[in-house]
């Protein structure tokens, strides 16, 4: 628990002169994780009517403008009628890992969250090795798709199931190595240090060439682990109904379609971390010393640019067309893959040659 | 090198894909095609080939172009319009002549074809761009179109 922003400071010296010191700690922990479970409850579905509208304007719509000023209150709406629904599901189902499948989801996806660095010290679990256990938590979100579509006891939820299986398998493999790349230049899978790194300049600006491949070869892989357009075979609602989440209703498929917001925004999290300096501010507004005064204005910055990047994951929705199957895996097997180990090997000898650009 | 040229090729075709939909993204407040409906009833124009229902048009001294030839009868697939008719003597020429009584339209059968439109050797009737049909009984869908005390244009049938 490394967080020493004075008012967690106060509450944190609060918890630990009242209790004894474990169970100080462990409803430390507790209260921590219930901020932010409510805190990215909301975020997520913000997300959602973010979606809504830039899809809307993206074809000359308007979006939601009813519920509250500009269509604000419209996902809060939504997520209350969902709570107040009622939980179908099929008969033959398999009970347990039915109703199990959507915690999986959304608890993978709420685990993530904890190792980012929001600000300076702004970070809820600081582990040596962030990366790989980023790495090692989205690939537990896909079991509890597999595990949905498996124990519907529906076709198109099997097949979109097994879709995701090959998908996710396939894609894992590409951010895997193209964060990678990246930690070649930084040395550590720390996250707060991967940012401590880039107080040189950005590690797009600091590796250049490879790290711009990386970057764009991590793009097209996020956009594949998160399901989405163009790799929404998982849910593609012209062929499979709506995929591993045909059966699932009210709170349950709440908590799907929370999680694809999550997972968006962690995927657009770790680019923000890994390429664009996270929290830290540009360079050249440095020397104004915003930063020094105000601590928490990291989180601006690191918000700002997660929503940048998954604004640009919104635009490949609703530009490119869906991909089939053998396409997606072409694409991954053919091209990624092989140019990734490239990459990998380009951006070693820049590392060792000390070709890095630093500001 | 058509591995590279593929991968070349790709990037390029994604990015123009991206560059028209940003372009649209970005006109969307200008261009927004939504129409509010309820709440801008008054200034809502449907364009001119929008089929509402079939009216038939008068003109200021209660004169329609119908001459009672019911070709849009036979020419309706399913019925919709009925003309009621018979013969009279007409006042001026003193001779028997045919005469619509009643042009009956069913609203609630058309299926908005457009054929006994093409089929009016007079034009008689025509589209109208009202959309706002729906009633409480569907009687009221059946509609006479002639108003009462009508009768055809002078000249029409010559």
């Amino acid at each position: 628990m490394n967080i020493s922003l004075s008012i967690t400071k106060n509450i944190h010296e609060w918890l630990f002169s009242i209790m004894p010191e474990g169970v100080a700690s462990i409803t430390e922990m507790v209260l921590i994780a219930v901020v932010y479970l409510a805190v990215f409850a909301v975020a997520g579905l913000y997300l959602v009517l973010l979606e809504r509208k830039v899809a809307a304007w993206f074809q000359l719509r308007i979006g939601p403008n009813r519920v509250g000023w500009w269509g604000l209150l419209q996902t809060m709406a939504d997520a209350l009628k969902l709570v107040s629904k009622e939980l179908t599901g099929t008969e033959k189902a398999d009970k347990f890992l039915y109703n199990l499948a959507p915690y999986f989801v959304i608890v993978s996806a709420l685990m993530a969250l904890a190792v980012f660095p929001f600000t300076q010290e702004f970070q809820a679990f600081d582990i040596n090795i962030g990366v790989l256990f980023l790495m090692a938590i989205s690939s537990i979100g896909v079991i509890g798709i597999l595990v949905g579509g498996w124990s519907s006891n529906n076709k198109f939820a099997l097949i979109g199931a097994m879709r995701s299986g090959v998908q996710t398998i396939s894609y894992e493999l590409s951010v895997g190595l193209s964060l990678l790349t990246m930690v070649l230049i930084t040395g550590s899978l720390q996250l707060s240090e991967i940012v401590e790194v880039q107080k040189n300049g950005w590690l797009i600006v600091q590796g250049h060439i490879p790290a711009v491949i990386a970057f764009m070869i991590y793009m097209i892989a996020g956009t594949a682990e998160t399901n989405r357009a163009p790799f929404d075979l998982i849910e593609a609602e012209s062929e499979l109904g709506a995929g591993f989440h045909t059966e699932y209703s009210g709170m349950k498929f709440a908590y799907f379609f929370l999680a694809e917001f999550i997972n968006m925004f962690i995927i657009a999290a770790i680019a923000t971390t890994v390429f664009f300096g996270g929290w830290l501010e540009p360079s050249w507004l440095t020397s104004l010393g915003i930063a020094e005064a105000f601590p928490a204005i990291g989180v601006v910055w690191f918000v700002g640019k997660t929503l940048v990047i998954v604004f640009l994951m919104m635009w490949f929705r609703w530009t490119f067309p869906r991909l089939r199957i053998d396409q997606i895996l072409t694409l991954e097997w053919k091209y990624l893959l092989p140019l990734n180990l490239l990459n990998l090997v380009l951006m070693a000898l820049i590392v060792w040659l000390n070709l890095t650009i630093q500001l | 090198m058509s591995y590279f040229g593929n991968i070349a090729k790709g990037i390029k075709t994604l990015l123009t894909g991206m560059s028209i939909t940003g372009k649209y993204f970005l006109n969307s407040r200008k261009g927004a095609i939504t129409q509010q409906y309820p709440d801008n009833r008054e200034t809502l124009k449907m364009f001119d080939r929008f089929r509402g229902e079939v009216v038939m048009p008068h003109d200021e001294n209660n004169e329609h172009t119908c001459t009672g030839c019911q070709k849009c009868e036979i020419a309706c697939p399913n019925g919709s319009i009925e003309i009621i008719w018979d013969r009279q003597v007409d006042p001026e020429t003193g001779k028997k002549k045919k005469m619509i009584d009643q042009h009956i339209y069913h609203l609630g059968m058309c299926t908005m074809c457009g054929l006994c439109i093409e089929a009016c050797p007079t034009d008689a009737i025509l589209w109208a761009q009202n959309f706002e049909n729906s009633v409480y009984d569907r009687s009221y869908l059946t509609k006479v179109l002639n108003k009462p005390g009508s009768k055809v244009k002078a000249g029409i049938e010559d």
